[in-house]
């Protein structure tokens, strides 16, 4: 019977095709389950689950809990600015803490990378990594990959294409390595100074020319400017970046066929993408969002299942 | 490991038929009934019965298919991952007389799930059970059918297998030895 490889969902880099079509497979079961007319299942009504964020969000916070209720796992939610953090206690401490107390898995975000893989070795707890600094974001790039699929079926040798901060994004690293997985080829395009020193080494292509791009790719992944992030000014001006690699009506219909458009939100109109583009029925962003929690039930649920009922 | 053959082919069909006009008996035009089948094998006795309804001259029964892995018990007890099969259940069942159909009744643990599961879609007016294979004196649970097709007795730990042909008609019931 088929299992997940993985204890901890960390980073995709961890992950194996088998494991990408697993989750998959599974989702789409969980996404008929989220159509019914009662969306819940009682699969994981004696885990506990705490969502750690130590960084703001509103979808992948409101998302991870839909779908632990959707599992009918007991859930408590923790925000780093109403904690003892601000009291100067360490994420090893605040966390062991609050296994203390009997949960059974861990959601974490965090503005350090490599802050749920450090976490994972150092608490003995299921860890679900929601995004960690600049590093990575599985379960949106799960999400998004699987979008991708329901849209252009099999990615193998599918053109995608990620465009925007690459730099700052852990959305970006997460879906290179998800799309790299399934056979996808990949293509970055920002201004020079959003893009990483040794983009090469990820075995990805990159291009400064917007319309290139997009008249090489089948799908493109618009990401947002992380100026949270930003502590040095990367381009002139947003207008100048948005006339250089903003998407916008005009230039879609000079492109021959229909592209597919994602975003992992949230979305600045009229910086990565204008809102006739953000609305139009190519870009999929709220199919990515319904695609989120049934994504988010399946990796939580694969998780599930591999804790042990015996641990007292 | 030793397969003792249980019910012949001619037999299964003989039973089949049987089935199909008890719920012809019960159900007559069957306008308000919604038959059920459990994933995975519980769906092909349904296609099964489906074909012999349409032969007795009741067209377009509704029908559905219920999968209840994410409503089982034994989540986290079993040392292998349940996967799931999909569930097709178009309309809901607010009212609806419904059958669920499995081809092996066992502990009761998966009518169970599917009682439960079944919730989902709205509160029916009845719910029956019908079975191809009942294993006697192994329940868990306090499960009966409403039709039954043969009673078998097995050693706990011995596999009953229902094979359907690619045909449908060619089916055989079969015991598997387990503990020799």
């Amino acid at each position: 019977m088929k299992k997940l490889s993985v204890s901890n969902l960390l980073g995709i880099k961890y992950l194996q095709l088998d494991d990408l079509h697993l989750i998959f497979e599974t989702a789409t079961h969980f996404k008929e389950v989220i159509n019914r007319p009662i969306k819940k299942v009682p699969s994981l009504r004696d885990i506990t689950i705490a969502n750690l964020f130590f960084e703001n969000s509103t979808r992948t916070k409101l998302s991870f809990e839909l779908a632990e209720k959707r599992l009918s796992a007991d859930v408590i939610n923790f925000s780093a600015n109403q904690s003892s953090v601000s009291k100067g206690e360490s994420l090893v401490d605040t966390v062991n803490n609050i296994l203390a107390m009997k949960v059974d898995m861990i959601v974490i975000r965090h503005p350090s990378p490599g802050a749920s893989h450090f976490l994972s070795k150092k608490v003995d707890s299921c860890i679900i990594n929601a995004g960690d600094g600049t590093h990575e974001h599985p379960s949106q790039a799960l999400l998004d990959t699987y979008s991708l699929k329901e849209k252009l079926g099999n990615l193998q040798g599918k053109r995608i294409a990620i465009i925007g901060d690459i730099l700052h994004s852990r959305v970006a690293l997460s879906n290179i390595y998800a799309l790299k997985i399934l056979g996808a080829e990949v293509m970055l395009c920002a201004p020079k100074s959003l893009l990483p020193k040794n983009v090469d080494s990820l075995g990805v292509m990159s291009s400064l020319d917007l319309m290139e791009v997009l008249n090489w790719c089948d799908a493109v992944n618009i990401l947002r400017v992380q100026n949270e992030r930003m502590e040095l000014n990367y381009f002139p001006s947003s207008r100048e970046y948005s006339q250089n690699f903003g998407l916008n009506g005009a230039l879609l219909k000079k492109l021959k066929k229909d592209i597919v458009i994602l975003h992992p939100g949230p979305i600045n109109r009229g910086v990565e993408i204008t809102s006739d583009v953000a609305d139009s029925d190519q870009a999929i962003i709220l199919d990515q969002v319904e695609n989120g929690v049934a994504i988010r039930m399946a990796i939580i649920y694969l998780l599930g299942s591999q804790l042990n009922t015996t641990k007292p | 490991m030793a397969n003792k053959v249980l019910l012949s082919k001619k037999k299964v069909n003989v039973i089949l038929s049987r089935l199909c006009h008890q719920l012809i008996e019960s159900h007559g035009d069957f306008s308000n009934t919604v038959l059920i089948g459990l994933q995975p094998r519980g769906t092909i006795l349904l296609d099964r019965l489906i074909i012999l309804l349409e032969k007795e001259g009741i067209e377009s029964v509704k029908s559905g298919r219920l999968d209840t892995t994410f409503f089982r018990d034994d989540f986290r007890r079993s040392k292998k991952l349940l996967n799931a099969k999909s569930t097709e259940i178009t309309e809901t069942l607010e009212g609806k007389d419904v059958v669920l159909i499995d081809d092996v009744l066992y502990t009761g643990r998966t009518i169970r799930a599917a009682l439960t599961a079944i919730d989902s879609y709205g509160r029916p007016n009845l719910i029956e059970l019908l079975i191809l294979v009942d294993r006697r004196f192994s329940r868990h649970l306090p499960i009966q059918p409403d039709y039954l097709g043969a009673q078998i007795d097995a050693l706990q730990g011995d596999k009953v297998k229902v094979v359907w042909s690619e045909k449908l008609s060619d089916i055989i019931v079969y015991l598997e030895k387990h503990n020799e």
